[in-house]
């Protein structure tokens, strides 16, 4: 049973449909004492950080996150803005974060020139740079991607896959039972349905 | 590499799937659900449903067909028609759709367009330009709920919706629309060139090639709805997406 945490910032319909399909168990709340004995954790997200923070604060939802994830050792998985609440802090925003992971936020720069646009929108690929049990090696997997600001890990070894634009920058980290995606399985067909699917599938970490 | 998007782009008239040619003349293409599997299943970029009835009729959108879509959906799906309110936008949002698509209420509610994207974030909220040929010339912002062109230069229209937090441009020529004859490149490049988000052009794509033309004039992403409903002279109705392979090749050099 994944437990898709509900803090009023989201698309969690999107996830729970994805997560049904490929055959797992899901509950949509944002109920503190639910998710504080939750099995295993799903942190969506879109919008901006400060508003994700102050969201989880309020609710308590922060705290029944930290018992069940550091405490307990539940496997949780952080999509996309849920990603980067996992890190000590954003340049988007004031408020620490979760701060799980020795990692930060930081905005896309690029010069008028480069004629990249942002935020960073669509499909792109993944380049793997470790084992991990979430995303596999698969030739031409594609994953969609919208965000303007991506996460730096301090330790390399948290990096599991990078993407590229304008610079390589980290597309999905792991540690331990932490995991975090900046695309968007949930709308990533089958490449998508496949991370989604080994998340459900994961036992323990 | 970010892969130029290809978005098929659909048209709602009364719950039907329907297409039209230069914003008029809607023909009956089918029932949405079944087409929107059958893109679900061709693996397309990101949909985009539009309903072309609602804003002009006064109606609010059709929550529980979009709902319905949105189920279907492996990938972005972006809505619009009939949005006048927050309360729309969001109760759309928490059905499944991830982009909401402003067009009469940018142009007469631009507040709507602050308020979505401080909740939901800019990338969430796509406003769409229609621009159509003057009587005397010039390319003129169109309003489609009202069948009138505007004076407000395009340029301008768009850099205030940007400031008002739109995270993405949907670039429609009205004459274009439905002709397959070839998208305004025009018209892309220099509306690209003064656009700091994501432009998605539409209107006139009847081939590939016209798709490449647009992304090379500075299109992040090209929707089409003739394109992939209609097959052959005739405009019998066919579904179809070109293969990943195909637009991988297509998009390999330069752009």
């Amino acid at each position: 049973m994944i437990t898709i945490v509900d803090y009023g910032i989201g698309n969690l319909n999107s996830v729970a449909n994805m997560i049904l399909h490929v055959g797992g168990e899901c509950r949509i709340t944002g109920d503190a004492g639910e998710i504080a004995s939750a099995k295993k954790l799903l942190l969506p997200g879109v919008g901006a950080f400060d508003r994700g923070m102050e969201a989880l604060r309020e609710s308590g939802i922060a705290e029944a996150l930290s018992v069940a994830v550091l405490e307990r050792g539940v496997p949780a998985l952080g999509i996309c803005l849920g990603m980067q609440l996992m890190t000590k802090r954003s340049e988007e925003g004031h408020l620490p974060g979760l701060g799980w992971l020795d990692a930060e936020v930081v905005k896309f720069r690029f010069s008028a020139d480069s004629g990249l646009k942002i935020p960073h929108m669509g499909w792109n690929t993944l380049s793997i740079r470790r084992d991990n049990p979430l995303i596999l090696p698969e030739e031409r997997q594609r994953f969609y991607f919208v965000h303007s600001y991506y996460v730096v890990c301090a330790d390399e070894s948290d990096v599991t896959a990078t993407c590229d634009y304008g610079c390589d920058f980290v597309a999905a980290f792991a540690r331990g039972n932490i995991f975090g995606a900046q695309f968007h399985p949930e709308k990533s067909h089958r490449f998508g349905m496949a991370v989604m699917r080994n998340f459900s599938e994961m036992i323990s970490c | 590499m970010l892969k130029h998007r290809i978005i098929p782009c659909l048209l709602l008239s009364d719950g039907g799937l329907v297409k039209t040619l230069k914003f008029k003349d809607p023909k009956y293409v089918g029932d949405p659900i079944n087409a929107i599997r059958i893109f679900n299943e061709k693996e397309v970029d990101e949909l985009m449903v539009l309903d072309i009835g609602a804003s002009k009729a006064g109606r609010e959108p059709d929550f529980d067909l979009v709902a319905q879509f949105a189920e279907e959906c492996f990938m972005p799906l972006c809505y619009g028609g009939g949005v006048r309110t927050f309360a729309h936008a969001r109760r759309l949002f928490s059905s499944g759709v991830e982009k909401i698509c402003l067009q009469s209420a940018a142009l007469e509610n631009p507040a709507l367009i602050s308020q979505i994207a401080d909740h939901y974030g800019s990338q969430a909220v796509v406003v769409s330009a229609d621009v159509k040929k003057g009587w005397l010339g010039g390319k003129k912002l169109f309003a489609s709920r009202t069948g009138k062109t505007l004076d407000t230069p395009v340029s301008d229209f768009l850099a205030r919706c940007v400031e008002a937090g739109a995270g993405e441009v949907l670039l429609n020529s009205v004459d274009r629309d439905g002709t397959m004859e070839g998208m305004d490149v025009e018209l892309i490049n220099e509306t690209s060139i003064r656009l700091p988000v994501p432009l998605i052009a539409v209107g006139g794509a009847g081939s590939l090639a016209d798709m490449k033309a647009a992304v090379d004039a500075g299109a992040s992403a090209v929707a089409a709805g003739a394109f992939f409903v209609f097959h052959g002279p005739h405009r019998a109705v066919l579904i179809t997406y070109p293969k990943y392979e195909e637009l991988e090749a297509l998009f390999a050099n330069g752009a």
